[in-house]
């Protein structure tokens, strides 16, 4: 059996085995240091939840604290990874995109296709995202919808610490800008991850659970609450297929369409908002390429068109939980 | 009330905690021997069938189709046709308000793979049981200690088995080094010093039956008899589109189709297994030991190392086990040999016959071993 590390572990692991391997593998962002190497200091926080803690002894010079200025970090690895570093930018919550999102989305994710395919740009953008950790409406949105809007990205949205550690080495090793997103809520999951390096494709769906009655399609946290669902949902006799995307962009669209060939309902779960949401996103694709294949309307379950609120009660309500899981698929396996 | 026998699900494998029911073999009312299959369940890595553990007549089913039961929990009852319906019904209400299932960690339940250093190779391996002469269960190209998952604890009822991960295998390390047949061999011998056993029974499938007739041509102090399960090195021919396809196969798609090769019964490929296998394949240096044993072992689309022709000359005590529809290496090479030594073929069974056919496997080994 292999060893049970955290999902947070996980991502150092996946850090620390790749800058071992690769001396232009650099870490930075505000804090990814986080008081290490100043006088007095032997190690200290590493990151605002000490995801990065341990590097900066174990590799001198590569991991670099920032200023508080995501448009002037964010830019700097965008232009380092041009000219053939591959830095790991941390934009600690995701909630703070938009002062750097030019960076992001008419820079980075358009060189390659702008300079005919001569320029490459081997950037990976860290970030928290998610409710659930009564940081209130600025650090809790869901936004992985909004970079998969944009070609030249690609976005990763792991929902377990093996997926976590394989999805981050194959983002280092990317030509191009990945966007990989972690939720906060996740960071002290447990599961089993070998000890050796490993990648994990993208575009690749993880079949969770296997069942022939209703398709539950669920990303990042909610695959847990899926389980949670599908666990209860088997008690009374219905028996879900859980498709974990594990990266939005690109997407397994194949996967997700052969499931629902074979369930004929599907349940999209999303913790993000509602409107142009990867939830939308897919049940457009299921509605437009399977729909001879439905029995039954497909059902979203997501958050709402509203800021998360800080309300520890309110935030409850917010986050899509089991339950609501359980009644969407209960509908859909009841349809007439 | 000693007369009645339960009939529980199945613990295979370490991380198991629930198995689901495919269907009943047996239904209410048939007379049962001891020994035959009853139930047929799977867990998520494995599908199998349950045998009854004492003769008499199935008097309930417990569980029907698709029901989803902890490890331990009742599936049905057996019971000679002269006990009650009342005891019997006693008897099942008292079981179930006794059981509890296990709780907590798998790593809480029986013995945990150890690792140990050999020859600078970090080494993982299970141990099962005590005393005895030891055996040592030794896996096929791509396999790791799983696949000995129905026979380990069976074979290991009277006395000590270790089950190894081979170098570039499992969870031991992925540096195979030269990536011979005689460095593997050496790498076992190594492995026996180094948990202390002198001589030991070798039960080798597939590659790991080629590995285990050069640990006896080398280190025939080393070894008390050999049990070769569907080896290599007894022909030539071997399924080499299976090897290549398994060394380059890079996701599921690619690989299912291909372990349908290894069962007689295709269905046996689950969801798991598949997954399992791609995480394995995906680790670091994996690929770069699976080419190169590939390329040492199997080279030109056959088997580099036959010997066939040894068996009668090791002077040990040699039995062969094979799947009449494996369709890996051919049963022909089992056929061979019969005559010089102790042949065993299961009908309707493939490549995997321990898995498939296990408790006919466990029992033959075990009479051979004595």
């Amino acid at each position: 059996m292999a060893r049970k590390i955290t999902y947070q572990q996980a991502i150092n692991e996946a850090l620390d085995q790749e800058m071992s391997r690769d001396q232009n593998v650099i870490v930075m962002g505000e804090d990814v240091a986080g008081g290490a190497g100043s006088p007095g200091e032997q190690d200290a926080w590493g990151g605002v939840l000490g995801v990065t803690r341990g590097l900066y002894h174990k590799h001198p010079g590569r991991v670099i604290d920032t200023p508080i200025s995501e448009s002037g970090y964010v830019g700097a690895a965008i232009g380092a990874a041009c000219c053939g570093m591959r830095p790991v930018a941390e934009l600690m919550f995701v909630d703070f995109l938009g002062v750097c999102f030019d960076q992001i989305f008419n820079q980075a994710a358009k060189f390659r296709y702008m300079f005919g395919g001569k320029a490459e740009t081997p950037v990976v953008i860290r970030a928290m995202y998610g409710a659930g950790f009564r940081a209130a409406a600025q650090h809790s949105q869901c936004l992985y919808n909004i970079f998969t809007h944009i070609p030249g990205l690609k976005v990763v949205v792991p929902s377990n610490p093996y997926d976590a550690k394989g999805l981050l080495i194959q983002s280092i090793r990317d030509n191009d800008p990945v966007i990989f997103l972690e939720h906060k809520a996740l960071y002290t999951m447990e599961g089993e991850v070998p000890e050796e390096s490993y990648t994990v494709p993208f575009g690749e769906a993880a079949v969770v659970r296997e069942g022939h009655d209703v398709t539950i399609v669920a990303m990042g946290r909610m695959v847990q609450k899926a389980q949670e669902a599908a666990a209860e949902l088997q008690k009374a006799g219905i028996h879900c297929e859980i498709i974990d995307p594990r990266t939005t962009s690109p997407l397994d669209t194949d996967t997700i369409l052969e499931s629902v060939e074979k369930t004929g309902r599907l349940v999209v779960v999303d913790e993000s908002h509602p409107r142009c949401s990867m939830a939308s996103d897919i049940a457009g694709l299921v509605a437009e390429n399977a729909f001879g294949s439905l029995k039954a309307p497909i059902r979203q379950v997501t958050g709402y068109h509203a800021p998360v609120p800080f309300s520890d009660a309110l935030e409850e309500l917010y986050i899509p939980s089991a339950a609501k899981i359980i009644a969407a698929a209960k509908s859909v396996k009841e349809y007439k | 009330m000693s007369d009645i026998h339960t009939i529980t699900m199945p613990k295979w494998g370490l991380s198991m905690q629930e198995g689901k029911v495919n269907g009943w073999l047996k239904q209410v009312g048939d007379a049962i021997e001891k020994g035959q299959e009853i139930v047929e369940v799977e867990s998520e890595k494995i599908a199998g069938a349950v045998e009854a553990g004492a003769a008499g007549v199935l008097r309930r089913q417990l569980a029907g189709e698709e029901d989803v039961l902890p490890v331990g929990g009742l599936l049905g009852v057996i019971a000679d046709a002269s006990v009650s319906d009342a005891d019997i019904d006693a008897f099942v209400a008292d079981f179930q308000a006794s059981f509890k299932p296990a709780e907590g960690d798998a790593e809480d339940q029986g013995p945990t793979p150890q690792k140990i250093e050999v020859n600078g190779h970090k080494l993982r391996y299970l141990k099962r049981g005590e005393g005895g002469e030891p055996m040592v269960l030794i896996h096929g190209f791509g396999g790791d200690l799983n696949n000995w998952l129905f026979n380990h604890e069976a074979l290991a009822a009277d006395r000590e088995v270790y089950a190894l991960d081979l170098p570039g295998h499992g969870e031991s390390t992925k540096d195979v080094g030269e990536g011979t047949l005689e460095a593997l061999a050496d790498t076992v011998a190594a492995f026996m010093d180094a948990v202390g056993v002198d001589a030991a029974h070798l039960v080798g499938h597939s590659m790991g039956g080629a590995v285990s007739l050069t640990v006896a041509t080398r280190h025939p102090q080393r070894v008390r008899s050999l049990s070769l399960i569907g080896s290599a090195g007894l022909g030539e021919e071997i399924n080499t589109g299976y090897i290549e396809g398994f060394v380059s196969a890079a996701n599921r798609n690619a690989l299912k189709p291909l372990l349908g090769d290894l069962f007689a019964d295709t269905s046996l490929v689950t969801r798991q297994l598949v997954d399992d296998l791609l995480k394995y394949k995906r680790l670091e240096g994996v690929g770069a030991a699976l080419g190169t044993l590939s390329g040492n072992l199997f080279a030109n689309g056959r088997q580099n190392s036959v010997m066939a022709d040894r068996l009668s000359g090791l002077g040990k005590p040699v039995l062969v086990i094979w799947g009449e529809e494996d369709r890996i290496i051919p049963v022909a090479h089992a056929q061979a040999v019969s005559g010089r030594v102790q042949v065993e073929v299961f009908g309707n069974r493939g490549h995997m016959v321990q898995m498939e056919a296990a408790n006919d496997v466990n029992r033959a080994i075990a009479r051979f071993v004595g």
